[in-house]
């Protein structure tokens, strides 16, 4: 009893009072996924995570695979452009090069379409993680 | 410049990256994030694998 009183206790209190880190480090992970990381001396980590976001956008992207803009369509189009926001600043290069513009002509292209959109996704999960780390959340 | 992968090259591909994030992402300290991205890893070829021969069985 006494020990889930202690444990609730801990779990209500905030890890740390919200710091200049905890602002950054997730706008900069979130512009270059594992910077959030990086800047915050987790250089392994970061870089792991910029390998593997930065490979599966650009490969996807290789694949001729589609990337989505801001619509106000199709439901599916709209969370695809939500997925692709999350890539950050290989998004926005990508948007500004024009590249993966074209149709969707085969399967191949098709994956690569999913691979840049799960590649922003995870990224969003790599920022939380950064937000988590600068707020003592996690080590 | 284009990449053609096949298809199990795409899925282990993309299998290896993102068991990569979740276990940097999932877990504290750098042998739980070792473990669990191997689980992530095997989970997704085996589920890759299973499906594959699922489907194989429908079709026959």
């Amino acid at each position: 009893m006494a020990n889930q009183t202690t444990a609730k206790a801990k779990a209500a209190e905030p890890a740390q009072p919200a710091n200049t880190m905890s602002v950054i480090a997730p706008a900069l992970g979130w512009l270059i996924p594992g910077a959030g990381h990086m800047i915050q001396k987790r250089w392994i980590r970061g870089a792991l995570l910029f390998v593997s976001i930065g490979t599966l956008f650009i490969l996807g992207l290789m694949m001729q695979g589609h990337i989505y803009k801001a619509n106000g369509g199709d439901i599916l189009d709209m969370l695809g452009f939500i997925g692709d926001l999350g890539a950050g600043g290989m998004y926005i290069v990508t948007l500004a090069m024009n590249w993966g513009q074209g149709a969707i002509a085969f399967a191949i292209a098709d994956y690569g379409t999913k691979f840049m959109i799960v590649a922003g996704l995870l990224n969003f999960i790599a920022v939380a993680d950064a937000y988590h780390i600068a707020i003592g959340k996690k080590q | 410049m284009t990449v053609q992968l096949t298809h199990f090259s795409a899925a282990f591909v993309f299998a290896l990256f993102a068991s990569i994030v979740f276990g940097i992402t999932h877990r504290e300290t750098t042998r739980e994030m070792v473990r669990y991205g191997l689980y992530c890893f095997a989970l997704f070829l085996g589920g890759l694998l299973a499906a594959g021969w699922a489907m194989w069985l429908v079709r026959r």
